[in-house]
């Protein structure tokens, strides 16, 4: 998968968060998220890390503590598209394997790989709280479900610009 | 029958959440007012009138945590309200977000007056970005109308919310873990020498409340506190947002007076179970919570009488589960969610959950043995009593109420004896 290549209008627009909060190292954990948010790749590169660790004066193994001990941080990079399967208890009782079978068949990946083409990732996640639909799943911040098989494919070709009429 | 209430859910998909009128035309903002009228006191005078005791979990009187907290001395005060509903099974809280933030803005207010607070944070967790901007735009419009900001409704007093994004950490419920993440650091849980409500967010006095309790208060001021009151059993009084979900007809969140059985939840409220199978057994309280045999069926849904049985309201989760699951898979769910989950701050919870899960993996592969069975039930109570917070104390809860109610499906899954040194 491609990395994000961390140019200058990359860090200038980081460092317009960073000045939005101040400079203030209380907060970091928001400063990392919007950061995140700005790279395609859904991480935060290294590069990133250190830059920002140097601009709130803080060691780098504080700010790679946070990264790593929150599940929505990342440190490496991931598809276009996020596709996180709930495997919680409740998704379990559900059955939440039939959507992974589904899943991994589409899109030719099994869970936690990236598609070729970079634009999707499979992976598990915890309860996201969509139990009155479940078995659910979801993608980048939009939750899927009742779901069945063909409103599963109708989904993914969606994300993938293919129509379907 | 049905015995579900509307008290707290009164306005769950009654009004458009983009449109602040619509909230004001249901009473929306009545019980702020009333609020401003009855000053601390008489705010915490209707609290402890209407018996309401913590939604999130841990079950203390809110009129009780106000009273002290507000006796807290200190010019820069912090509201925090949780909506990092992590527990799984549990998405009453988003309901409450969705469809009546309003009510859970007013309530901070309500607490802020109490307080005297003039900062306010609402944590929501990450999961529920899509309710972030939602509930900005709540904050938003409350603003405008001068019911945030300064000065609110010409009392003098000045409050505000700002929406903090969660970051996908369920021990970052814990309030202490919470308030460490807020202030940019992982979420690990504080020993606690002070009370939150003493030093808090950035050491300042924090009064942190669940969203469902912040909500009820909106809505005892509103009906009033003996009103609220009546509902419910006498011990444990009004009325309860339940995460019905599982292998049942109507998942969904309900609101429910204390009292009802756990019969009709299921069968009445939930409509039974799907595709007409027998029950094998539900859990409460999500995750943390306990196994509910169906023999226990009968018990009323009420802090003392679930208390009696070792089992715990929580978060207000109703899990059923049907005659085809094997209880060592469903505990192995479980399990691999407390293992993610473990902070690793302390060595109970950390090394317990890795050694449970290994165990727990030999039963659900048919591998287990005598010993397995003794080491993992002495492993849950050392969690149970000597781990640093609440997450690693309750993790076992499930497997130790599951053992004691279905040793059997234990026993089918030893494979053979192993003697002991």
């Amino acid at each position: 998968m491609e990395k994000t290549i961390v140019d200058r209008s990359l860090l200038n627009s980081i460092d317009e968060i960073i000045e939005r909060y101040n400079c203030d190292k209380h907060n970091l954990l928001t400063i990392l998220q919007e950061s995140q948010g700005l790279i395609p790749e859904h991480y935060i590169p290294e590069v990133v890390a250190k830059h920002i660790g140097i601009r709130l004066n803080m060691p780098i193994s504080k700010v790679y503590d946070v990264i790593t001990f929150f599940s929505a941080l990342n440190d490496r990079p991931k598809g276009k598209h996020v596709i996180q399967l709930c495997k919680s208890s409740v998704c379990r009782l559900n059955k939440y394997q039939s959507l992974r079978d589904i899943l991994e068949r589409e899109l030719l990946i099994k869970m936690g790989e990236t598609t070729e083409d970079g634009s999707f990732t499979l992976e598990y996640s915890a309860c996201f709280g969509a139990c009155d639909v479940s078995p659910a799943f979801r993608i980048d911040d939009k939750v899927y479900g009742n779901l069945t098989e063909g409103k599963i494919i109708e989904i993914i070709n969606d994300y993938r610009g293919i129509s379907h009429g | 029958m049905d015995r579900t209430v509307s008290i707290i859910s009164k306005n769950f998909k009654k009004y458009n959440i983009e449109s602040i009128d619509e909230y004001l035309s249901l009473g929306g903002f009545k019980a702020l007012e009333k609020a401003f009228d009855l000053g601390p006191k008489g705010i915490i005078n209707e609290l402890n009138a209407s018996g309401l005791r913590g939604r999130g979990g841990a079950a203390y009187p809110t009129g009780k945590k106000w009273e002290q907290a507000s006796r807290v001395p200190g010019h820069r005060k912090v509201i925090i309200c949780n909506a990092d509903e992590g527990e799984p099974a549990t998405f009453k809280d988003r309901y409450l977000l969705q469809y009546d933030p309003y009510k859970v803005i007013e309530g901070m207010i309500i607490a802020a007056i109490t307080f005297n607070a003039n900062e306010g944070y609402i944590y929501i967790r990450e999961e529920y970005k899509y309710l972030h901007d939602k509930f900005r735009r709540a904050i938003q419009l409350s603003k405008e109308k001068g019911f945030l900001g300064e000065n609110i409704l010409n009392n003098g007093f000045n409050f505000d919310i700002t929406v903090f994004s969660g970051a996908g950490a369920y021990v970052c419920g814990e309030s202490t873990a919470l308030i460490e993440s807020m202030e940019g650091k992982s979420g690990r849980p504080r020993l606690k020498l002070n009370r939150t409500s003493e030093k808090g967010l950035y050491q300042l006095p924090t009064l942190a409340n669940n969203v469902e309790t912040l909500a009820a208060v909106t809505s005892i001021l509103y009906t009033g506190g003996e009103e609220y009151g009546k509902y419910g059993t006498p011990s444990s009084r009004g009325t309860k947002l339940i995460s019905l979900c599982g292998n049942v007809n109507r998942p969904g969140a309900y609101e429910v007076p204390f009292g009802v059985t756990l019969r009709e939840i299921v069968y009445d409220i939930g409509g039974g179970i799907k595709e007409g199978k027998a029950l094998k057994f539900l859990q409460l309280g999500g995750a943390s919570g306990a196994i509910v045999p169906p023999s226990l069926l009968d018990l009323k849904y009420c802090y003392e009488e679930l208390g009696n049985k070792g089992i715990d309201i929580g978060s207000g989760a109703v899990l059923v589960a049907d005659e085809t699951n094997r209880v060592v898979d469903f505990l192995k769910s479980v399990q691999d969610f407390f293992l993610h989950e473990s902070c690793g701050k302390c060595t109970p919870c950390r090394e317990g959950n890795r050694q449970i899960t290994k165990i727990l993996n030999r039963f659900v592969t048919g591998e287990g043995s005598v010993e397995d069975l003794k080491t993992i039930e002495r492993f849950s109570n050392v969690m149970k009593y000597a781990s640093f917070c609440g997450l690693g104390k309750t993790a076992p809860t499930a497997l130790l109420s599951a053992i004691e109610h279905f040793p059997i499906e234990f026993y089918q899954q030893i494979h053979r004896v192993r003697k002991t040194s």
